[in-house]
């Protein structure tokens, strides 16, 4: 990362081709929104899956639309390993960059902001306002660095049921997700059955493979072995920059796909006609990834990457709640599903969204599920996509129906 | 929506549970949703056709019909539709038998191969014949299969499979008007629709 940053070759899909998406033409969007607080276990802290405890817990949650009377309009939207709570809308009007989902979520969109009351929080172990290492530890008025004790999916899901009790939410009408919030979509319709109509799972896995644990292993182990990291403690010895940057680097490739690389990228060199013969970015691909890198160092706290890989990586929900079995785990469930997987996915390749389908059909669950066709790789669900807009709308229109939500409702 | 398919519907008890194989956009699933307040799930490989039946709000696996139709537990559902696909099927025999291992009723719907006009074709012209309900060339044609009514019966009692009942019909497959042929089905109906039971 010692080379001098030099932004990519400007292109929409450039930018576009991320977690984090940005400078995506979004359409029509909810305008202002605000981000808020919402603390809980003061008095009597989170039990955590390690055994541990952890209060208070304060999560950073945003909403958009109204909740309607009989508070049953209400979706959850669960961010992915690196997102936050800004999933739609503006903080302030000279804002250039709306929320994560802006395309997905708003005014008419298939997340109808007109329709539905729409949650998103941050999950606990994140930097973007809930606890997690960078928050004081009340104990000791100095941040928890790696003494934050290791969460999991279930813990997340369990810290946004408090959020969700806040509202007097009884029952989600749906909880939608792709990548680790598509873990936790599906920790909720099973930890929590009767407490969602419906789940929406998209672009992810009941249980990391081996090969998405080998890559979050790389990455934290760049974290971790950059001098700096300092066992987690770093908060005022300055961070461990370069570790996080690499990290990033290496999650970004599986975001990607070998398709997408050689259409943006293929060899094309950065700045330069020749190749270097030193170790400067000669290629556009290395140019971009330096870039994203460094970028993310700009907003991501380090132990906050190691402690959310690690709760992606021990997600397992056959393990979890049936004996090593996905069929037995899913019998908890009762609510209907639409997952989703993309062709291109080889960080979550749709033989796992399979598994989970057949499960949910050993079990008589009512679930759709498509895969669509898509260049972009794991990305993909945050990209523009009109099937996946149309699967989205069409699914919800039938839940509200049958939940008797609409026409009827003054909201 | 196609008479076949209309035919189907009319066979089908409210309420019941329906799996659709090879159900396309989901025309005769969101049909007898409205109409019969049925509980219906379809299986389609294609992509495009599988997304707008979900899109429609009907609920609708995206995945090859062999594949699919296992994951199901026995008498999952009341009936198993299979219209107008039979003649792309690769193993027919397979497919049925677990269309009433998952259905406790099977309705499959197939072009009669051996109407006259196809008869004719063939003899006068010595040609493969093509025709509105089969339009495609030997060397394009997705269906791998021809079947005459007579000889679907047959292969049911191959298999040991009790017909419940049974319809020709003369119609166009893009026709949604059409009429039951008594005489001579073989000879002069365009298409067969059969209820199948569960082999004792």
């Amino acid at each position: 990362m010692s080379a001098p940053l030099t932004a990519p070759v400007p292109c929409l899909i450039f930018s576009a081709m991320s977690e984090y998406v940005d400078q995506i033409e979004t359409g029509e969007s909810v305008g202002l929104v605000e981000k808020r607080f919402f603390t809980f276990g003061g008095d009597e802290p989170l039990e955590l899956e390690s055994g541990r405890r952890l209060g208070p817990v304060t999560l950073a949650y945003e909403t958009c639309g109204t909740l309607n009377a009989d508070k049953t309009n209400a979706i959850l939207v669960c961010h992915a390993l690196t997102g936050d709570s800004h999933v739609a809308g503006v903080y302030s009007g000279n804002e250039p960059k709306p929320g994560w989902w802006n395309i997905m979520v708003g005014p008419g969109k298939p997340i109808d902001t007109d329709k539905y009351f729409v949650i998103c929080s941050n999950v606990i172990g994140g930097c973007m306002g809930s606890t997690g290492p960078t928050s004081a530890n009340p104990a000791t008025g100095q941040p928890y660095g790696a003494s934050f004790p290791v969460v999991t999916i279930g813990d997340m899901v369990r810290a946004q049921r408090h959020l969700v009790d806040s509202f007097g939410i009884d029952t989600l009408l749906a909880v939608v997700g792709g990548s680790v919030g598509g873990m936790q979509v599906l920790e909720w319709s099973v930890r929590y059955p009767h407490r969602v109509h419906a789940a929406i799972p998209l672009a992810t896995t009941t249980k990391h493979s081996a090969q998405a644990i080998a890559f979050n292993e790389v990455a934290r182990q760049a974290i971790m072995a950059d001098p700096k990291w300092n066992r987690g403690d770093y908060y005022e010895t300055g961070r461990p920059e370069h570790g996080l940057a690499v990290a990033r680097m290496v999650g970004h490739i599986t975001y990607l796909s070998d398709e997408s690389m050689r259409h943006k990228f293929d060899r094309r060199l950065q700045d330069r006609v020749e190749l270097s013969f030193d170790f400067e970015a000669d290629f556009q691909v290395e140019s971009y990834l330096r870039y994203q890198g460094n970028k993310f160092v700009d907003r991501f706290d380090a132990n906050s990457f190691l402690y959310l890989t690690k709760a992606a990586d021990y997600f397992n929900l056959e393990n979890h709640y049936g004996d090593g079995s996905l069929v037995a785990a899913f019998s908890r469930a009762s609510c209907r599903y639409l997952v989703v997987s993309f062709t291109s996915d080889w960080l979550y390749p749709t033989y796992q969204s399979k598994n989970m389908v057949k499960a949910m059909k050993k079990n008589g669950l009512d679930v759709s599920f498509c895969e669509i066709e898509a260049p972009w790789g794991h990305d993909a669900f945050l990209l523009p996509n009109k099937r996946l807009s149309d699967l989205l709308s069409g699914f919800l229109h039938k839940i509200c129906l049958h939940c008797r939500i609409g026409a009827h409702d003054e909201i | 929506m196609r008479y076949d398919l209309q035919v189907i519907a009319s066979w089908i008890e409210p309420g019941s549970r329906v799996l659709d194989l090879g159900c396309r956009t989901g025309s005769l699933l969101a049909h007898l949703a409205e109409r019969k307040s049925i509980i219906g799930t379809g299986i389609e490989i294609d992509e495009d056709a599988a997304g707008r039946a979900i899109a429609k709000g009907l609920s609708v696996i995206h995945g090859d019909i062999y594949e699919e139709i296992e994951d199901y537990p026995d008498n999952a559902f009341d009936y198993v539709i299979l219209s107008q696909a039979l003649m792309q099927v690769l193993d027919p025999e397979t497919l049925i038998r677990e269309m009433l291992r998952v259905g406790k009723l099977g309705i499959v719907s197939f072009p009669n191969f051996t109407h006259y006009k196809n008869r004719f074709q063939m003899f006068f012209t010595g040609r493969a014949p093509m025709s509105k309900e089969l339009p495609y060339e030997w060397y394009n044609t997705p269906n791998i299969r021809v079947i005459p009514i007579i000889d679907f019966r047959r292969f049911c009692k191959h298999l040991g499979v009790p017909i419940v009942k049974e319809l020709a019909l003369s119609t166009h497959h893009h026709d949604e008007q059409g009429k039951v042929i008594n005489f001579l089905p073989n000879l002069f109906a365009t298409f067969g629709v059969f209820m199948l039971g569960q082999a004792r």
